[in-house]
């Protein structure tokens, strides 16, 4: 997409100047072999520019190896920043400036659509003398072929300059990179070495220190030999508001915790892992405790284990975890435990793509379990709401007497952006039950003939002794096989659904309440399509976006909303039969997962757009696809 | 005992539990099936211990034997099949104060809850687990279990079992950090009590098998041990399983076998012959999970709030 950054950008190369250049936002990328720092140095430089006001999102580029070979494409690792004068909601779409290590990575990323002509390369140049001929041809031709596609190459002697300070270049030279970085758009000196300083804390003074003179070194080298200097000015002056900085999972924890959640209990699995690691690192300052499991079904079983028990729990994992974990979610409706179980979505089916994102588990999470088991499904569409959803989720659990599966994804997993600090309210984290006798005259589900819905005995409540089972059960929770027994009681865990959404508004279009087209979306898109949306609507097209973050039960309001556009499609990144196709027609043709949803929800026909390429959709990307859409449309 | 305090307070003597507390619905299993002695059992363990009915979570898996839970007048969790003790283990993790009973059969623990066997274990939470074990699948009729002697006719092998069955001693013998296995035949009453008694007594997992009667499926499971009790052997022990002359009588073949000693315990478990019957093994120094999992409760809110403060400002900018 031609923003009118871009050519600005282009101009500056073009003329080479001297002349700080103002910008409303940048897109950086930092790549390198694997080892080599190239995500520390992007956090670092995130946070900082954070700390400056500069709306701020950063996403790691994952090797498809865990060993990739040096100088491979395949090997590509790094992150990428982006920074801007407003509030950043994803990874937008081509970078305009690059550091890489070496010439290689630089091939997947274009491969990926990363770069465009015009984005500034700024290349370490020790391959071209490197000893061998292979390496030193490898690199002229790279250099060449990056340039003919009008990448701005410039060869710079970054490990020259690191040899000066380091014997071990290749683990000083991000923090040299990002003195460059900081030099060229102007970053705060002092926040950048106290930030450094943090980052290397627990590895003592003389390594800070090495660090801080290698970012100064960087520093004092594009000042004499790089000719731009970009300004990104901050979107917000009112540093006063407390900030935090965090990626998705690691908001997840944070949420984990200020739910109050005391246990967690879980199974290795990318990309949710990492979460679990946050929560490791500080939950017992909580008093929480982490369990994991010898499997994802025994993890979601100790979770329902210590809920019964009356202590909150959670189990977090991907989609392959919630397939494990799928007859136990089962057992927590029938029995109406509640229960928090965190779905961080990746590629999939099987094993597929497990560090890449993807929103695929939407049908799986509601309806994949045995038997009709309605459950509640909600997805968080900022880092921001990866925390506060787990509050939400916990409260949802135990007042529905319910499973909640919360899904987010791995593009907000490993994403990071400031948003406002939370207030930590006492109510969010408070125990949930209390001890106290229990009425014996109260069955142990005393269902409400209206909402279904009914308080719950603790064990160490007198009075309350039930056995809880996965067979059909009466009020006192006796076993019971009568069909008017099975009826009733189905009848009251979906009525529990029905209860929840009349306590829900019907969702607020993002543009105008009417229109030619009215894209639906959920999940971590929503920034990068409302985006897309706003670019369409400055352009004069009647194009609305509506987000939705309940999805069982489904908001409510979305026929009325529906019927005052012309057409409603959804865009998501799940796999969609693509029109074009051969023998793909309007009776073969397999939606969209939400697109699914909404046609049977509301009987319009909603349309789709989605595919699976692995990564985030761009702002660009939407905005092609829309464009195209309302053409064809208005046809 | 009897819980009785020293003050004889009224509330105390007011719990008195009688057999009756414990009771929960009727039991459905068919007449002669060795379950009913093993419930009669854990009623009889939970009265003389005066177990707070309201602090006792009887948990089991899916099966005849994993009915048990129904049928105690404590809170219960009948959960799915093979998954008995993972939500024991829940139970437990964040609730030490909860006295903690698993009931599960063969197929449930040694074939889809393997896994779970295993690791439950190594975890040695306090709490009982009775392996009811009939050599069978019961309750959804007569398929092969692990534990199906070698040529057994069942629905899935009518023409007879074809591995030789496996060992469930040998295995919970050889996982790291087990603490307690014993074996009992559930037609000998006082054995069983005193077994039960001694598991539930111990801290850590008190991994109790059930040689169980299934006249339904598996008549032939049981019967030759009933018949020739001397194709057991009893093991005894001033540390094993307290027994009287009355029970020592009835059996024909005795060992005395001290149960720390666990290379021995390893070649009694193995012993295809002659069937060990007491305590096999014992450890009262193995780790317990729960005294990891379950630190942190006292934590209070305020305690909470600087912890989730401390932890915002490490990401604050
Ligand atoms: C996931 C699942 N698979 C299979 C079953 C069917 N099933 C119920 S109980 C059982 C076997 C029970 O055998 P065992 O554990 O030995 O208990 P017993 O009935 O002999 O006491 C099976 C296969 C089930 N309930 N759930
Ligand atoms: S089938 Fe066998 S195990 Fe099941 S209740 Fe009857 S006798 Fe007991
Ligand atoms: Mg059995």
């Amino acid at each position: 997409m031609a923003t009118p950054t871009g050519t600005e950008t282009a101009s500056v190369i073009e003329g080479g100047f001297k002349q700080p250049v103002q910008l409303d936002e940048h897109i950086i990328e930092i790549v390198s072999d694997s080892g080599e720092g190239a995500q520390k140095c992007g956090q670092t430089f995130g946070s900082i520019s954070g700390k400056m006001g500069n709306g701020v999102w950063t996403v790691e580029i994952i090797p498809a190896e865990i060993q990739p070979p040096a100088r491979s494409p395949a090997g590509a690792s790094g992150i990428r920043i982006r920074l801007g004068c407003r509030y950043m909601t994803n990874m937008g779409d081509e970078a305009d400036l690059a550091v890489a290590f070496n010439e290689q990575v630089l091939y997947s990323r274009i491969a990926n659509g990363a770069y465009k002509e015009g984005t500034i390369v700024l290349l370490e140049n020790k391959w071209a003398t490197d000893p061998q001929e292979e390496i030193r041809e490898a690199y002229a031709t790279a250099v060449g072929e990056f340039r003919n596609n009008g990448l701005i190459v410039h060869e710079l002697p970054m490990e020259e300059e690191c040899l000066k300070l380091t014997s071990n270049p290749r683990k000083g030279k991000n923090m040299f990179a990002l003195g460059m970085l900081a030099q060229i758009y102007a970053r705060d000196v002092d926040k950048c070495l106290a930030e450094i300083a943090q980052t290397f804390s627990r590895k003592g003074d003389k390594v800070i220190q090495a660090n801080q003179d290698l970012f100064n070194a960087g520093c004092a080298f594009a000042a004499e030999q790089i000719e731009y200097h970009f300004r990104v000015p901050p979107y917000t002056t009112d540093m006063s508001k407390p900030t935090i900085i965090t990626s998705g999972n690691q908001a997840v924890g944070l949420g984990v915790m200020a739910a109050g959640m005391e246990l967690v209990s879980m199974y290795p699995i990318t990309p949710a892992t990492s979460a679990s690691h946050y929560v490791a690192e500080v939950f017992q300052n909580v008093g929480g405790f982490i369990h994991q499991a010898e499997d994802e079904i025994a993890a979601i079983s100790f979770a329902i284990g210590a809920s019964y028990a009356g202590k909150t729990a959670c189990t977090i994992t991907s989609g392959p975890g919630v397939a494990l974990k799928t007859e136990m979610i089962g057992l927590a409706v029938m029995a109406e435990i509640p229960l928090v179980i965190v779905d961080v979505q990746r590629g999939g089916p099987a094993t597929g793509l497990p560090t890449k994102v993807e929103q695929a588990d939407l049908l799986s999470a509601i309806y994949g379990a045995p038997g009709d088991a309605p459950k509640v499904v909600i997805a968080a569409a900022t880092i921001e709401e990866c925390l506060h959803f787990v509050i939400l989720a916990r409260k949802l659990a135990e007042a529905f007497r319910t499973p909640v599966i919360l899904l987010t994804d791995a593009n907000l997993a490993t994403g990071v952006q400031p948003y406002p600090r939370p207030q930590i309210k006492e109510e969010w984290f408070t125990a949930p039950v209390d001890r106290s006798a229990w009425d014996e005259h109260v069955p142990p589900y005393d269902w409400d003939p209206e909402t279904g819905l009914s308080p719950r005995p603790i064990p160490g409540q007198r009075n309350g002794e039930y056995v809880l089972t996965g067979l059909s059960h009466t009020r006192r929770s006796k076993v019971a096989y009568d069909s008017d027994t099975n009826q009733v009681t189905h009848k009251m865990r979906s009525r529990k659904l029905a209860a929840l959404l009349k306590t829900l508004k019907p969702p607020k279009v993002h543009g105008d309440d009417e229109g030619d087209l009215l894209v639906v979306g959920w999940g971590s898109t929503m920034g990068a399509i409302e985006e897309a949306i706003d670019h369409l609507r400055e352009d004069g097209k009647r194009v609305s976006y509506l987000h939705l973050r309940f999805l069982s039960p489904l908001e409510p309001g979305l026929k009325e909303i529906f019927s005052r556009f012309k057409k409603v499609m959804t865009v998501e990144i799940n796999y969609s039969d693509d029109l074009k196709d051969p023998l793909i027609d309007e009776e073969s043709r397999r939606y969209a997962q939400l697109a699914i949803l909404l046609r049977a929800k509301t009987l319009v026909d909603v349309d789709c757009w989605s595919v699976v390429y692995g990564h985030p959709l761009q702002p660009g990307m939407i905005y092609k696809v829309i464009s195209d859409r309302l053409k064809k449309q208005n046809n | 005992m009897f819980g009785l305090k020293a003050d004889w307070s009224l509330e105390v003597f007011e719990r008195y539990f009688t057999l009756g507390n414990y009771a929960g619905g009727e039991a459905r299993w068919c007449p002669g099936c060795g379950d009913l002695g093993v419930l009669n059992t854990v009623h009889r363990v939970m009265r003389d211990a005066q177990m707070l009915p309201e602090k006792s979570v009887v948990v089991s898996g899916i099966g005849c034997s994993s009915r048990l839970p129904h049928y105690v007048g404590t809170y219960g969790l009948h959960g799915l099949h093979g998954r008995a003790l993972p939500l024991a283990n829940g139970v437990k993790s964040r609730r030490p104060d909860l006295d903690v009973w698993v009931g599960t059969g063969d197929g449930d623990c040694f074939s889809i809850g393997a896994g779970h066997w295993i690791h439950a274990v190594r975890y040695n939470m306090d709490m009982v687990v009775l392996i009811f074990d009939n050599g069978i699948y019961g309750l959804t009729k007569k398929q092969t279990s692990p534990t199906t002697p070698i040529g057994a006719s069942t629905n899935t092998h009518p023409t007879g079992a074809f591995l030789p069955p496996l060992n469930p001693l040998t295995i919970t013998l050889g996982i790291t950090n087990v603490s307690f296995v014993a074996q009992v035949p559930d037609w000998n009453p006082p054995l069983l009590y005193e077994t039960i008694k001694a598991a539930h007594q111990h801290k850590g997992t008190g991994f109790v098998r059930i040689l169980q009667r299934c006249p339904v499926f598996s008549p032939d499971f049981c019967k030759p041990y009933q018949e020739n009790p001397e194709q057991m052997l009893l093991l005894t022990h001033e540390n094993g399983i307290p027994m009287d002359p009355g029970v020592k009588r009835l059996f024909p073949e005795h060992q005395e076998h001290d149960p720390q000693n666990w290379v021995e315990a390893m070649e009694l478990a193995r012993d295809q012959v002659k069937l060990p019957v007491g305590l096999l093994y014992y450890d009262p120094d193995a780790a317990v999970y729960n005294d990891q999992s379950a630190q942190g409760l006292d934590t209070t809110n305020e305690e909470k709030l600087t912890a989730l403060n401390a932890a915002l400002d490490r990401f604050a900018i």
